[in-house]
């Protein structure tokens, strides 16, 4: 009942209103890791025209998922024209020079199969999920789409509008997304993932085809994707098909690459959003490093301290034992491109105030400088780490998914390292990661104060 | 809007070629003396095993005045035990990163555990320890309680929440399926610990509860550990009652608007349903994939998202239990559109009672129900699910093969025999949360 926010609410877009378990999925499946077992047996290959493809093999189940993942998502778009790659995203669906607009889902449907697609940050991933005897099928509609867009402008006007409602849905209505909205804002002043993914409303109204045109030709091609196949198929019939179906499709010209570099912040930046509501909220956010660094093991180990579970530390103490926050924990988005947050959030109990709770994270994290973590927390939080990669591996999908996000972020073998990563990590690496990053000087503190509106 | 059918180009023979579905029961099920059920489905792939418990003792057993009982009790399960306090429990939990939950429906409670094959023997340990010895201890009980009406609060802020709360109101009236499974803040306040564990000892009880396994386990050798753990578990002593059937709807639109300064009217629509043992449930589970179960494949869809624009979300399900659940479509669309897109549902509503489907959307449902079922048992806690729904329902262990079957029966005529029984467009129930001034809603 009670709902968590995690490290991809608001950040991660999914096309369909999709049912609670797989958001749940979405939501808790991203820090999973694989150990040699799981790389070993990926087979990876690039075509000609550099669309990379991997492969992995997993007959438990009759099912296979194909996933196009393309480089392109939020980072990549410039003030003004915010929210492109997601408009982009279902535009996706709206029809190529074979294939009529809303047929794309229509016909995986009518074959048995499950659809949908994902902005976020730093990517936007298409995928198909049927039954194993299915899986060509879903080569020969990605490749289609990978060029064959037509962007009708009769259905770009009519999907902005969808999109707009999506984002009052999503962001406008939504007291806790509009404040992490603000809150990303804040926190990133030069790289572009202070802009939501969704795009602001203002950006969205001036959208025009012209702007997807250009999108799709730039990002959408194949050496700027990547082919993701998981589950119950061939490798060595398979590929020939792979190569049959998206062979023929021409290299593009290599993308833009980002540039932007957020400065290091010096000084703590505070936020209050006014917004009718019930309940105050409270989020913070420090500037760390990514999976790119050798800190974010300790840092990924560290969240799991905190927030890892009703006994992590943030539950049992703030909303447990002090009873100030109706729910609480924190997070680290390690799977990005470019540096990003460790953040913490909390809704605040009735009768108790933002500042209560603000002041018992922050406690929590100065704990964590003072005092090294005991030798049994830290193996229980190493314990849930193994555990929740072999959990992960019951899904095809989140195998998938898991795949594609590491090549995307940076390349699929660094999911190799992450085993032994963690398992190296000490007690006095988390103190000293704790006084490196979680710095006053770094944060960004945003406060949802409700307010009510005689009606 | 003008739908391009060509599609001849798609292999025909993907349509063609039939789906394999396991032709083998989900489960092997055995009677424990006790009376209680146990499901076993052994999947070696992974070294990880997932356990749901099912009990009998959904909100539907609540005593007149006290909702929200069940959710309370079933929440406090986990809360600590006669032997363990709920920090206990949670610290032992995480240290084998298992995860360990418990909560309410309307039809069941549900006690949920996934765990690491090597750690099986501790995870059972706390699984019977909160099944069979929660202590309810009144320290607990309180925490609960504040919890929940803080979350009954927060609720308020999500305008669908808000809408479905009226809605379900509206649509049952006072039984139970009418009423926030977690209570309302009087009727958590009238709860007393007494309550709990007279409700704890009359509904969990063996013969009530269905144990379902899936994953690294052999059968006998769970069977007995769990009939070693579960041994002291008394079977019940007392004659149980529930609530019967909802009171029907009166006749004509019952509209209820409620203003809110939001951007976006949240719209649901809809009436009575069905029960689950209901024959029409496979009918009506066609039908209403083409009318708006469907995703981007229905008319509700079609109509108000791919052609109008007006909204992201607008879907129609059923929701069939041991009484009739609701029927209801939903949708969210800016304030200024609310009036029309109810328009555009009526419309679709009516238009399938009057001139049912065609035989191509009939092919393509069927296709899609059928072709889509190993999706839905394609992991350790999604077969879980369905097993423990199966054995709940009395659905029979032959479902799989059954459901392919029962779907591909179904006919144009049915379709409009049950879209007509079950859906009533001149009489139902309209909830929309909206900035009023702005919706353009009729009186």
């Amino acid at each position: 009942m009670v709902t968590v926010a995690n490290r991809q609410t608001g950040r991660h877009l999914v096309r369909w209103a999709i049912p609670a378990a797989i958001v749940l999925f979405l939501l808790l499946a991203t820090g999973g890791f694989a150990g040699p077992q799981i790389t070993t047996r990926v087979k990876e290959s690039v075509l000609e025209n550099g669309l990379r493809v991997l492969l992995l093999e997993e007959h438990k189940a009759p099912v296979v998922t194909v996933h196009v993942w393309y480089r392109v998502g939020a980072r990549n778009e410039q003030p003004g024209v915010t929210g492109l790659s997601h408009f982009l995203e279902h535009m996706m669906f709206k029809g190529t020079s074979k294939l009529g607009p809303g047929q794309f889902s229509k016909t995986v449907q009518k074959n048995g199969g499950r659809d949908n697609a994902f902005t976020s940050d730093d990517y936007t991933g298409y995928f198909e999920t049927f039954a194993s005897d299915r899986v060509e099928l879903a080569l020969e509609l990605e490749a289609d789409r990978m060029r064959g867009l037509l962007l009708d402008p009769k259905e770009v006007e009519s999907e902005k509008k969808v999109v707009m409602e999506e984002r009052r849905l999503r962001t406008d209505d939504d007291p806790v997304s509009a404040l992490q909205e603000a809150m990303g804002a804040a926190a990133f002043q030069v790289h572009p993932y202070r802009q939501p993914v969704i795009g602001w409303m203002s950006d969205l109204q001036g959208l025009m085809r012209e702007d997807l045109v250009r999108h799709y030709n730039t990002y959408y091609v194949p050496n700027n994707a990547v082919l993701i196949v998981v589950g119950d198929f061939n490798s060595g019939e398979l590929l020939p098909k792979i190569r049959h179906h998206f062979g023929g499709i021409p290299r593009g010209q290599e993308p833009p690459r980002v540039r932007a570099v957020e400065p290091v912040q010096r000084g703590e930046r505070r936020l209050v959003l006014r917004k009718e509501a019930e309940l105050p909220f409270v989020y913070m956010g420090y500037h760390v490093p990514d999976l790119k660094h050798p800190d974010n093991f300790a840092l990924e180990v560290l969240a799991y301290i905190l927030s890892g579970g009703k006994s992590a530390r943030i539950y049992k103490r703030v909303v447990y034992e002090k009873q100030l926050a109706l729910f609480a924990g924190g997070g680290y988005d390690r799977e990005s491109i470019d540096p990003n947050l460790f953040y913490f959030y909390a809704s605040v109990m009735p009768e108790k105030t933002a500042r209560e709770v603000e002041q018992a994270l922050t406690a929590e994290i100065e704990r964590l400088k003072s005092e090294p973590v005991p030798d049994r927390e830290l193996e229980k939080a190493k314990n849930q780490i193994e555990a929740g990669f072999l959990f992960g591996q019951d899904s095809v999908f989140n195998l998938a998914r898991q795949l594609a996000e590491y090549e995307i972020v940076a390349g699929w073998r660094v999911w190799e390292a992450y085993v032994p990563g963690i398992r190296a990590v000490k007690a006095d690496d988390l103190q000293r990661v704790a006084k490196a990053y979680l710095t006053p000087d770094s944060r960004t503190v945003a406060v949802l104060i409700p307010t009510k509106t005689e009606r | 809007m003008c739908l391009r059918q060509s599609v001849g180009w798609l292999i025909l023979i993907f349509v063609l070629l039939p789906v394999l579905v396991a032709a083998a029961p989900l489960a092997e099920r055995q009677a424990l003396e006790s009376g209680l059920t146990l499901l076993v489905a052994s999947r070696r792939a992974l070294p990880i095993v997932t356990i749901r418990v099912t009990v009998q003792a959904g909100s539907l057993w609540e005593p007149e005045g006290r909702a929200g009982l069940a959710y309370l009790t079933a929440s406090l399960l986990t809360r600590g035990t006669t032997s363990r306090t709920a920090a206990q429990i949670d610290e032992a939990v995480d240290f084998i990163g298992a995860s360990l939950s418990s909560g309410a429906d309307r039809d069941s409670s549900d006690l949920d555990l996934t765990v690491l094959k090597k750690d099986l023997p501790i995870g059972l340990e706390l699984l019977a320890d909160v099944l069979l010895h929660p202590a309810f201890q009144e320290g607990e009980i309180a925490r609960k309680v504040r919890e929940i009406k803080a979350a009954l609060r927060k609720r308020q802020e999500d305008p669908g929440e808000v809408a479905l709360e009226a809605f379900n109101e509206l649509v049952f009236g006072r039984h139970p399926y009418g009423r926030p499974l977690e209570g309302t803040d009087a009727s958590l306040s009238a709860i007393t610990r007494n309550d709990i564990v007279r409700f704890y000892r009359d509904y969990y009880t063996p013969e009530r509860t269905i144990i379902t396994v899936v994953g690294d386990v052999e059968s006998k050798e769970i069977a007995g550990q769990l009939r070693a753990l579960l041994k002291p578990w008394p079977k019940g002593t007392v004659t149980v009652e529930r609530a019967g059937q909802p009171n029907p709807l009166q006749g004509g639109a019952l509209v209820k608007k409620i203003d809110r300064s939001v951007t976006q009217a949240s719209i649901i629509l809809g009436h009575q349903g069905m029960r689950r043992d209901n024959p029409d449930f496979y009918a009506v589970t066609v039908m209403n994939y083409i009318l708006g179960g469907g995703g981007s494949s229905s008319r509700l869809v079609e109509r108000i998202r791919e052609q109008k624009g007006w909204a992201y979300d607008v879907h129609s399900y059923f929701y069939p239990g041991l009484e009739r659940g609701a029927f209801q479509v939903g949708l969210q669309t800016k304030n200024e559109n609310a009036g029309p897109a109810v328009g555009e549902v009526l419309r679709e509503v009516r238009r399938i009672r009057d001139q049912g489907v065609t035989d191509q959307e009939l092919a393509d449902a069927k296709a899609y129900l059928t072709g889509s079922f190993p999706l839905r048992l394609d992991t350790n806690s999604k077969l879980a699910g369905l097993i423990s729904t199966v054995e709940y329902y009395k659905l029979g262990l032959d479902y799989a093969d059954r459901y392919r079957t029962l779907i591909e029966a179904i006919t144009k005529e049915e379709i409009l025999r049950v879209a007509r029984a079950y859906l009533t467009p001149d009489r139902y129930v309209l909830v929309v949360v909206a900035d009023q001034a702005r919706a353009s809603l009729p009186e």
